[in-house]
């Protein structure tokens, strides 16, 4: 998508080279940077079962990131996604206290919830035009005033089913956890829908302008309504394979997911002003994030020293090749 | 037009947020047990004034069509270290707020600097300082605690002369201090203009980046000012996650009642503080007619909600289809 801004030696390069973003050659230099570090700190940080269980940790991110993107691409934002992985967990949870039913529809119960959420920011900010930002925080205040009414009156199931479970923990494959298959798959489908499907390039049109892509006959309204929608679902459907992992679901389990998918979606590359980035990039997001979020956590840093070296390498990040153009 | 039509047209936004405050106020005095008395209005003065505050900082930087993510966290993270500082003798205090200010007026500029001179967008950069100011605050305060200076406190969470609450006082004193000369100084003016079009407001040799930086900067100043109020009311710094996001939920939402457009340009601070007090009110509306206090997140998200959608109905004003898409 950059061929014009590397010209001279790149030129050279073998061609998918040439056509790599240098976001994402970036994103991934930094991945082999921080491992590099973390093998000096300790040797295992080269394993395979040590990289495999950060591939685990990251497919939940990765899930969440997923619709992060397809609305990041659409020039808009979704804040609402610490309620909606809450609100898929807690509702596929609760929705298997209700017998054999409840147990089978658990899991696509709680992802109709984060559809739900993702229809109501996608009605507000492609039909009533408010701004995704508002709209998007406003329903996540909604979002955790029904949890906080739900589980305060009386208390629900919030373990996970033995299907939620076995989503997040098991092995289908031998060696290889579902999520991270699960992740794939998404990732997989995420790519097909971006690049060969006419949603998608509706997707990168609205993203760059959507008076043009109005024009030209898309149905804009209900692209960004779509894109809303998966994004609410993935999130929920993120939460659930969380409350898999943990085995339970619990009131602030999304918090920290809302800032780490964005950053993981920007850091890959796409533009924050929309219509730019793919999904690899996203990956090398999602995995630079995750493994920051571990080498922090083995060097045993607090809390607070996290999000501090978190914020100040996404700002850092951002200004390296991030920044909106100097034009006026 | 005539001088005042054209004032009320200018004012619209504010009025009604005033009218909205008045009438929620009415209703939860004449239904509070204890009726319009000193200390009902003390106290719900004292609850208001604080996000009154932040509204304030929230506005300052709206009205430059951005938006300032962060300033719940700056509130935090003023209000720990006002824990650690104003305290002591009167001159040790007055020393520890002045650095609190500072501090607050230098996590606006940093904001600031990153998102004009560093030409990142605001609801990312603002988001990412806010983690590292909230981590700031986590490292000051790990565990609730700290102390104030508490006779400067009960002066300014009181009441003066028995009657008006001391906090009301020193929210117009802070009006007028910052906002009255920000808002008619050029660098205000600047602001403005750069909310209303960036372009023609730089076509016009107007110091846009300037104005918006001065802007930026205050608002970190005002939610210091905030974050200090919260230490005098609770003798306490505390590093609360759920609570600085919520700080800036809310404080969007009383820009919002308070007629300040999100699409930068039009509002007062002034509609914004009215804004930030209705809300309060609407919130505390639960509790006089004593709903379980456990509604009031989901109450305050559905006003969050109607109040933002309210904006849709510049819609109908909508003469061509394309002007959806700005």
């Amino acid at each position: 998508m950059s061929e014009t801004t590397i010209g001279g030696i790149a030129g050279r390069m073998p061609k998918f080279i040439r056509r790599a973003d240098p976001a994402v050659v970036t994103a991934f230099a930094c991945i082999a940077l921080l491992l590099f570090l973390g093998s000096l700190y300790s040797r295992s940080f080269l394993s395979p079962e040590y990289l495999l269980q950060q591939l685990k940790v990251a497919s939940f991110l990765g899930v969440i990131a997923t619709g992060m993107m397809l609305v990041i691409l659409l020039g808009q934002i979704d804040l609402s996604v610490p309620w909606s992985v809450a609100a898929g967990a807690m509702m596929a949870c609760a929705a298997a206290a209700y017998g054999p039913a409840g147990v089978a529809l658990a899991i696509p119960f709680g992802i109709f919830c984060g559809v739900l959420i993702g229809v109501v920011n996608g009605v507000g900010v492609a039909y009533l035009r408010i701004p995704s930002m508002i709209i998007t925080l406003a329903t996540n205040a909604v979002a955790q005033g029904l949890m906080v009414v739900y589980t305060g009156g009386f208390s629900p199931q919030d373990s996970a089913t033995g299907a939620m479970r076995y989503l997040a923990t098991g092995f289908a494959i031998p060696g290889v956890p579902n999520s991270v298959i699960i992740w794939a798959l998404i990732g997989a489908a995420m790519v097909f829908v971006l690049t060969r499907t006419s949603f998608g390039r509706a997707v990168y049109g609205i993203g760059n302008r959507e008076r043009a892509a109005y024009l030209s006959g898309i149905d804009t309204r209900r692209v960004v309504m779509i894109a809303f929608a998966v994004s609410g679902g993935l999130s929920a459907f993120g939460g659930v394979l969380l409350a898999g992992y943990a085995s339970k679901a619990a009131q602030s389990m999304g918090d920290a997911y809302l800032l780490p998918s964005i950053a993981a979606v920007v850091l890959g590359g796409t533009s924050i002003l929309g219509g730019r980035g793919s999904y690899l990039g996203t990956v090398a997001g999602v995995i630079l994030i995750t493994l920051l979020q571990s080498i922090l956590s083995v060097m045993q840093m607090p809390e607070a020293g996290r999000q501090i070296i978190y914020g100040v390498v996404i700002v850092a990040m951002l200004l390296l090749y991030g920044r909106a153009p100097a034009s006026r | 037009m005539k001088d005042w039509r054209y004032w009320l047209a200018e004012q619209r936004g504010t009025l009604l947020a005033l009218g909205i405050f008045i009438a929620m106020f009415a209703i939860y005095t004449s239904n509070h047990p204890a009726g319009f008395t000193a200390n009902v209005v003390q106290t719900a003065a004292n609850k208001g004034v604080l996000l009154a505050f932040v509204a304030m900082a929230q506005t300052l930087v709206v009205i430059t069509a951005g938006i300032d993510l962060s300033v719940g966290m700056i509130f935090l993270l003023t209000n720990c270290l006002a824990s650690w500082l104003v305290v002591g003798t009167p001159i040790q205090t007055t020393l520890g707020v002045i650095a609190v200010l500072a501090v607050g007026l230098l996590c606006g500029a940093i904001n600031g600097a990153i998102v004009i001179y560093g030409r990142l967008q605001p609801i990312v950069a603002t988001i990412a300082t806010g983690a590292v100011y909230y981590g700031i605050g986590l490292l000051l305060r790990p565990f609730p605690g700290g102390s104030v200076n508490e006779t400067l406190a009960d002066a300014l969470t009181g009441r003066v002369f028995d009657v008006v609450p001391a906090s009301l006082v020193a929210l117009l004193a802070i009006v007028l201090v910052i906002w009255v000369p920000f808002s008619r100084s050029v660098l205000g003016r600047a602001a403005y203009a750069a909310g209303s079009s960036e372009t023609a407001a730089y076509m016009s040799g107007v110091p846009i980046r300037r104005g918006k930086f001065a802007a930026y900067a205050l608002a970190g100043l005002l939610a210091a000012i905030g974050g200090l109020f919260l230490t005098f009311f609770t003798y306490t710094g505390d590093a609360a996650y759920a609570s600085g996001n919520a700080y800036t939920l809310f404080s969007i939402a009383a820009v919002v009642l308070g007629g300040v457009s999100l699409f930068g340009g039009k509002g007062s601070a002034i509609g914004a503080i009215f804004g930030a007090l209705a809300f309060r009110t609407i919130g505390d509306l639960l509790f006089v007619f004593d709903f379980d206090p456990l509604w009031q997140p989901l109450f305050q998200g559905v006003i969050l909600l109607v109040a933002v959608s309210l904006g849709a109905f510049a819609l109908f004003r909508v003469r061509n289809r394309l002007e959806w898409f700005l």
